[in-house]
């Protein structure tokens, strides 16, 4: 029987999480007073950095470079030990030799999106005029500032075109406006798990994840760095609402079903009795030892703006008139955040600008979370399409 | 005694060339190089892979997950989809040939599915079984039962054809909705093409399915 203690990990300090933010233990780009990044909201940031990992070797023409578009409340660290959790890359499954995105044969960058807290600037920084936290002085950043900065990221890294952009959830929306902002830089996309826009219920529910940070006593109008706490009941419930959109009914049954946590009855109180509550305290608790609470607010408001057919008359279509990149777009049957319907709706968009699009729905029960986990399918169709996409680019095997 | 038992039945297989089927290297060659093609019912892309070597730029849709998934898995730009549902769309002349390889039997409504065809693409290339193959009659006929082959082997309650037409029919529709015949075969049993010059009943007879090169009639 699996058994979740309701024990949190070993803490990580706060210490140690906002030394991460100013000093990340990956590779870092500073851009200076000179390379601002022209916000959405009408504020040039300045000075910013960005966070980023690479894995694998660029090749002499340039023409490996998959970059990879990570979710909400994940990292750069794709494929290595996390700094502060000291758990596996968030997608190791994915990426390495010989996996789907192999690193013997791609470069593969990624980096933590601008509003993050793992390194690139965001409200959880010092910001320099102030020499405090940023905290909600920080500007509201959208899904198209994200990927503004990560083209900047590109062009210090002297990199002209990707091979591919690959992302799932708020990374797969990441990859969508990639392909409508810099179509000419992107040979292929592969959007998993995602969206156009941010329906009604999605909003919803990130409106309850933030609304459970801000009534927190411990958030003090978000300048809770200055006050020595950090509204950990408020983040983590948001959390737990949030990790319960990722799953399904299906997964969650067949993982916890009724079960009783380490006793065979009630105990008549609200203690965790049911293994399903136990394991979203865990969850909770320990999302809220690596994640800043202010960074969720933004980074969830970024995922609520994301439309693309609004930035562009209302007609999805008009995004990607003539566009040359290859789609592949991947759904997973039990995704009830981002259903199928929504992946077929971008497909009909791109079908009407003719662009050479694969579609597929992947059959599980694992819900959203079903791509980052095990689903050989996904696995082989990403595969395929990557090397689909190597030979037309006239990308050869490393050495052969 | 079935009919079954009395007709000499000569198996199933096709005649082969290399890896690929009689009627996807009939309609391959119909198919001018280095145009944009779209398969409606693709099936695991076997005929979209034909077309690729041939330097033809290739779309499918496909109803089945498990086709899309494998055609994807092969590289080939397929979309999971439905021909009576999903052609809608598609914009007008999107494609120089859409192709509709014995699917038109298995749509709701044939009709608006080979309109559609001739929409979204300047020609549409269709294959279907021929119901008026000998065999079918024969097992009508004299059996007394709604025919089975071997490229048909489903039952009536199981079948997912449920539009099947005579090679005449389709003609017949054709003409009713001004579509303009190019290029027609019949292909036998073993995927040969009935010879050319023998008149209409003779491929309606012997023919075991129609291959059609259709353009857009002039104005009627």
């Amino acid at each position: 029987m699996v058994v979740v203690k309701s024990v949190p990990s070993p803490a990580i300090s706060a210490d140690e999480r906002s030394h991460e933010v100013d000093h990340p233990s990956s590779l870092v780009a500073r851009f200076g007073a000179d390379q601002p990044l022209r916000l959405d909201c009408g504020v040039d940031l300045s000075p910013f950095q960005i966070a980023y990992q690479t894995y694998g070797e660029l090749n002499a023409d340039r023409s490996n470079v998959i970059l990879i578009c990570h979710a909400l409340t994940l990292d750069q660290h794709v494929a290595n030990v996390h700094p502060l959790t000291g758990k596996p890359g968030w997608w190791e499954i994915m990426v390495g030799p010989g996996r789907p995105l192999d690193t013997d044969k791609y470069f593969i960058v990624c980096s933590n999106v601008i509003g993050g807290c793992m390194g690139s600037t965001g409200p959880a920084s010092t910001n320099p005029a102030t020499g405090k936290v940023w905290g909600l002085d920080f500007p509201i950043i959208t899904i198209p500032d994200m990927v503004r900065a990560q083209a900047m990221l590109l062009d210090r890294l002297g990199i002209e075109t990707l091979l591919c952009v690959v992302g799932g959830s708020m990374g797969g929306m990441q990859v969508l406006q990639w392909t409508a902002a810099y179509p000419h830089r992107v040979f292929s996309a592969l959007p998993t798990a995602c969206s156009t826009r941010h329906s009604a219920q999605n909003i919803a529910f990130h409106e309850l994840g933030r609304q459970a940070v801000m009534a927190d006593p411990d958030w003090h109008g978000g300048r809770y760095v200055d006050q020595g706490t950090h509204p950990h009941r408020g983040l983590a419930v948001a959390r737990m609402a949030g990790h319960i959109t990722y799953l399904s009914d299906a997964a969650l049954h067949r993982k916890f079903g009724r079960r009783m946590q380490d006793r065979e009855l009630p105990t008549f109180s609200f203690d965790a009795d049911f293994q399903v509550e136990s394991y979203l305290r865990y969850q909770g608790s320990s999302f809220v030892e690596r994640f800043d609470a202010n960074t969720y607010l933004y980074l969830t408001r970024a995922m609520d703006y994301f439309d693309i057919a609004a930035d562009h008359g209302g007609v999805l279509a008009k995004a990607f008139t003539d566009i040359k990149t290859r789609f592949c777009v991947v759904s997973f049957t039990s995704d009830w955040l981002f259903p199928t319907s929504e992946s077929r709706a971008l497909v009909h968009a791109l079908n009407a600008s003719s662009a050479r699009v694969s579609f597929a729905e992947i059959e599980t029960d694992r819900g959203h979370d079903a791509f980052l986990l095990d689903v050989p399918e996904f696995f082989d169709i990403s595969r395929a399409f990557l090397q689909s996409a190597g030979k037309a680019r006239g990308l050869t095997a490393k050495g052969g | 005694m079935s009919v079954q038992e009395v007709l000499p039945l000569n198996g199933a297989a096709k005649e082969q060339s290399g890896q690929f089927r009689a009627d996807h290297l009939l309609v391959a060659e119909m198919v001018k190089p280095g145009s944009r093609v779209l398969d409606v019912g693709c099936g695991e892309g076997d005929l979209l892979q034909l077309l690729e070597t041939r330097g033809i730029d290739g779309r499918g849709i496909e109803l089945s997950r498990e086709g899309v998934n494998r055609c994807v898995a092969k590289g080939l730009a397929v979309v999971q989809g439905d021909a009576d549902t999903d052609l809608v769309n598609y914009p007008d002349d999107a494609f120089d040939y859409v192709i509709l390889s014995q699917t038109l039997q298995a749509t709701r409504q044939p009709k608006v599915v080979l309109e559609n065809l001739l929409r979204i693409g300047h020609r549409a290339i269709v294959s279907f079984p021929n119901f008026g193959f000998w065999k079918m009659r024969l097992q009508l006929l004299i059996g007394g039962h709604m025919p089975r082959t071997e490229n048909l082997p489903a039952t009536w309650y199981d079948t997912a054809n449920i539009h099947f037409c005579t090679i005449k029919d389709f003609v017949q529709l054709c003409d009713e909705i001004n579509v303009k015949m190019e290029r027609a075969v019949a292909l036998d049993l073993y995927g040969r093409p009935v010879p050319l010059n023998l008149p209409w009943w003779v491929w309606n007879m012997f023919g075991e399915q129609g291959v059609f090169l259709l353009s857009r009639g002039g104005g009627k």
